[in-house]
C-alpha cells in the first residue's frame, strides 16, 4: 500500500512540474525560443505574490489574481523590447540573453529579499487532506494537479478555438506568410509570452505555497520543466503533463528508497527516456 | 618573373602580435621572480578562466554547441584529481593529466545523450548531465560526499618541483605551490591558444567554420558535421577537465557544490566570451581582462556585481553581438590570430608593386 501511496504522491507532484513546463512549452512552440530564465521568472512570481500577501494582507489565491496582470504586462514588455530582438536563425542570442536575464533576476531577488527561504502561508489548507480508503491525499497537491489539467485544457482551447490561437499557430508555422495576412509577429510573440507569464503566476502560487523557496531555486525548476517537455515530446501539452508525472513519480520513488536520491532519480528517468525515445513519448507530427 | 600565387593567413599585424605574444609569455614565465604572491594568484585566476573561456568559445563560437554544463567537466576533472591523489597516492601534478582524461572519458556518454538534443535543448541537456554528475559525486564517500574534502598535507608536501621552487625563489612551501600552479596554468593557457589556433588553420578548422556557417551547405561538400561536433566536444571536455584539476589543486579543498557550480564555471565563462567577442581567439583574452577589472572594482558588492555582469552581457548580445573585439576589429580590420585564407602573389600583385 505504501508504494501505491508513493506513486500517487508522485503523480500529483507531476502536476506541479507540468505547470512549470506549460509556459516554457508555449513559448517554445510559438517562437522556438527557449527561455533559460523561465525558472527564475517562476521564483520572481512567487516573491511577487508573497509581497502582495504581506502588503495587502490578501489570501494567496487572491494575491495571485492581483499579481497575474503585473506578470502579464511584464511578459509582454520583456518580449517586445528585449527578446524579440534576439529571434532569428542564430540560436546564440536568445540563449545568452535569457541566461543573462536568469543571473540578473536571481541576484536581484537576492539583493531585495536575501538568501533566506520564504513560504507563502495558507493556514489550515496546507495540511488539509481527503481520505480515499487507506490513502490520504493532500488538498494542495490535488488542487495543483487540477490546476495543471485546467491550464492545459485552457491553453488547448485558446490554440484551437480563438482568433489569437489561430494567429499563434499561423505565426508558429510561418511568420512571413502570417504577416502577409495582417498578423504582426512581434505582437503575437509578445502576447504569447504575456500569456505564458499568466501560467507562470499559477505555477508560482503553488511553488510558493507548497514548499520553501529562495532566490537560487529557479534553475532547478527550469530543469524539471525542460525534462517534462522533452519526455512528453515537443509541442504536446498533454505529453508535457505525462512528462511531469514521470519525473514526479521517479522522484518520489527515488526518495522512498533513499532521500538523497530524489532529484537524481528524476534526472535518471529523463536520461532513460532520452535514450529509448529521443523524440519524446508523444511527438507532434510523427 | 611573376611572384608565384600563394595562399596565406598571415598578416603584418599577426606577425607583430606573434612577437609581442612571445615576449609577453616570456615575461609571464619570469613573473614569480618579481611579482608577489597575491599577483601570482590573480594571474592564476585569469589564466585558468581564460582556458575555460577558450574551450567554451571553441564549443559555442566555432562548434555552434552552446553548453551550459561545462561545470560538469571542471568538477569531474577536479574530483578525478582528488581521487587519484587520495585513493591512488599519485603525485598531484601527474594527477592533472588524469583529471583531463577522466573528463574526456565521461564526455563520451555525455555527448551520446546531449547530441540527441538540438540547439537550445542541447544547452539545458548538458546542464542536466552536470547536475547528475554533481549529485552522483556527492554520493562518493571516499572523497567526502556532499561536504567535500581537502588534499592530504603529505601529498602537498611531497609534490614534485615544490622544494626546488621554494629554494630557487626563497619562499615558503605554500607560496611555492602557488608558483607551480601558476606555471602549469600558464603552460596550459599557451598550449590552449596555440592548439586552438592550429586547429582552426587546419582542414578540420575549415570544416568547422563551414559547419558553423551553414550545416547543410557544409554537408553537401562532404564535411562530416557529426564528427566535427564530437571532435570539438571531446577536445573541450579534455581541456576543461585539465583546468578543473589545476584550479582545485591550487585551492586544495573541494566540495560538490563548488566544483560543479554553474555560476563559477559556466556563467562567468559565458560572460567572458560574450563580452570579449564570441567566435574569435582574441575575444576571450579581452573578456577575461574585463571580467578581472570588473571583479576588482565590484567584488565587494556581491550580488550587484553579478547583476551588472548579467546586464552587460545582455547589452552586448543585443547591441554588439560580436563583443568588444568585434567592435575593434570592425573599426580597424585588425586580426591578431587570422584564420582567413587570402590569395597573394601572381601578376596583379606585381603590377601593384
Amino acid at each position: 500500500m505504501i508504494w501505491v501511496d508513493t506513486i500517487i504522491q508522485g503523480v500529483l507532484l507531476g502536476g506541479l512540474y507540468a505547470l512549470f513546463a506549460a509556459g516554457l512549452s508555449l513559448v517554445f512552440g510559438i517562437m522556438r525560443l527557449v527561455n533559460l530564465a523561465h525558472g527564475d521568472l517562476i521564483v520572481f512570481g512567487a516573491y511577487l505574490i508573497l509581497v502582495v500577501v504581506s502588503v495587502l494582507g490578501l489570501n494567496p489565491f487572491l494575491a495571485a489574481i492581483v499579481a497575474a496582470p503585473v506578470m502579464f504586462v511584464l511578459g509582454w514588455v520583456l518580449q517586445k523590447i528585449v527578446l524579440n530582438r534576439t529571434l532569428g536563425e542564430d540560436i546564440l542570442p536568445p540563449l545568452l540573453v535569457t541566461f543573462g536575464l536568469s543571473i540578473v533576476i536571481q541576484n536581484g531577488l537576492l539583493e531585495g529579499f536575501s538568501a533566506d527561504s520564504q513560504r507563502i502561508s495558507l493556514g489550515a489548507l496546507e495540511t488539509a487532506s481527503v481520505s480515499l480508503g487507506q490513502i490520504s491525499l493532500g488538498v494542495m497537491p490535488l488542487l495543483t494537479f487540477a490546476s495543471a489539467v485546467a491550464v492545459i485544457v485552457g491553453l488547448n482551447q485558446l490554440f484551437y478555438r480563438t482568433a489569437i490561437g489561430r494567429a499563434f499557430r499561423a505565426t508558429s508555422d510561418d511568420p512571413t506568410t502570417a504577416s502577409l495576412m495582417g498578423i504582426r509577429p512581434d505582437r503575437v510573440f509578445a502576447s504569447a509570452t504575456a500569456i505564458a507569464m499568466l501560467v507562470v503566476t499559477i505555477a508560482a502560487l503553488y511553488l510558493g505555497t507548497r514548499a520553501n523557496f529562495d532566490p537560487n531555486i529557479g534553475p532547478a525548476r527550469l530543469i524539471y520543466a525542460f525534462e517534462a517537455v522533452i519526455i512528453g515530446g515537443l509541442g504536446s501539452l498533454w505529453g508535457t503533463l505525462a512528462g511531469g508525472i514521470i519525473i514526479g513519480v521517479a522522484q518520489t520513488l527515488g526518495a522512498a528508497v533513499n532521500p538523497e536520491w530524489q532529484i537524481l532519480a528524476g534526472h535518471v528517468a529523463f536520461l532513460i527516456v532520452l535514450l529509448v525515445r529521443p523524440r519524446g513519448l508523444f511527438p507532434r507530427g510523427g | 618573373m611573376a611572384t608565384p600565387y600563394a595562399v596565406t593567413t598571415r598578416t603584418p599585424a599577426s606577425s607583430v602580435a606573434m612577437i609581442f605574444g612571445l615576449i609577453l609569455v616570456a615575461v609571464l614565465f619570469a613573473a614569480p621572480a618579481f611579482a608577489g604572491r597575491g599577483t601570482i594568484q590573480d594571474l592564476f585566476f585569469i589564466l585558468t578562466m581564460l582556458v575555460l573561456a577558450q574551450f567554451w568559445n571553441l564549443l559555442a563560437g566555432y562548434g555552434g554547441l552552446v553548453s551550459v554544463g561545462q561545470q560538469a567537466f571542471v568538477g569531474l576533472g577536479a574530483y578525478a584529481l582528488y581521487g587519484a591523489v587520495i585513493l591512488g597516492g599519485i603525485d598531484p601534478v601527474v594527477s592533472i593529466l588524469i583529471a583531463g582524461l577522466a573528463a574526456l572519458v565521461l564526455a563520451v556518454p555525455t555527448a551520446f545523450f546531449a547530441f540527441r538534443l538540438q540547439g537550445a535543448y542541447f544547452a539545458i541537456g548538458t546542464w542536466v548531465i552536470a547536475e547528475v554528475a554533481r549529485l552522483s559525486v556527492a554520493q562518493w564517500r571516499a572523497v567526502g560526499g556532499g561536504t567535500g574534502t581537502s588534499l592530504p598535507r603529505d601529498a602537498l608536501r611531497e609534490m614534485m618541483l615544490v622544494d626546488w621552487i621554494g629554494e630557487a625563489f626563497d619562499v615558503r612551501a605554500s607560496a611555492a605551490r602557488d608558483i607551480l600552479a601558476y606555471w602549469l596554468a600558464l603552460t596550459l593557457a599557451v598550449a590552449t591558444i596555440a592548439g586552438i589556433y592550429w586547429l582552426l588553420r587546419t582542414k578540420r578548422g575549415l570544416a568547422l567554420a563551414a559547419v558553423r556557417d551553414n550545416t547543410e551547405a557544409a554537408r553537401s561538400v562532404g564535411v562530416d558535421a557529426g564528427r566535427m561536433k564530437w571532435v570539438v566536444f571531446l577536445t573541450s571536455a579534455f581541456g576543461t577537465g585539465l583546468a578543473g584539476g589545476m584550479i582545485y589543486l591550487q585551492k586544495a579543498r573541494i566540495s560538490p557544490d563548488a566544483a560543479f557550480s554553474v555560476t563559477d564555471w559556466t556563467a562567468y565563462v559565458i560572460f567572458i566570451v560574450v563580452i570579449g567577442g564570441i567566435g574569435t581567439i582574441e575575444g576571450p583574452i579581452i573578456g577575461v581582462l574585463v571580467l578581472f577589472l570588473l571583479q576588482s572594482f565590484l567584488a565587494d558588492f556581491g550580488t550587484w556585481y553579478l547583476m551588472i555582469l548579467g546586464l552587460i552581457g545582455i547589452g552586448v548580445m543585443l547591441f554588439a553581438p560580436r563583443g568588444l573585439w568585434g567592435l575593434i576589429s570592425e573599426r580597424t580590420g585588425l586580426q591578431l590570430f587570422p584564420v582567413r585564407r587570402r590569395l597573394t602573389g601572381g601578376p596583379l600583385m606585381d603590377k601593384e608593386v
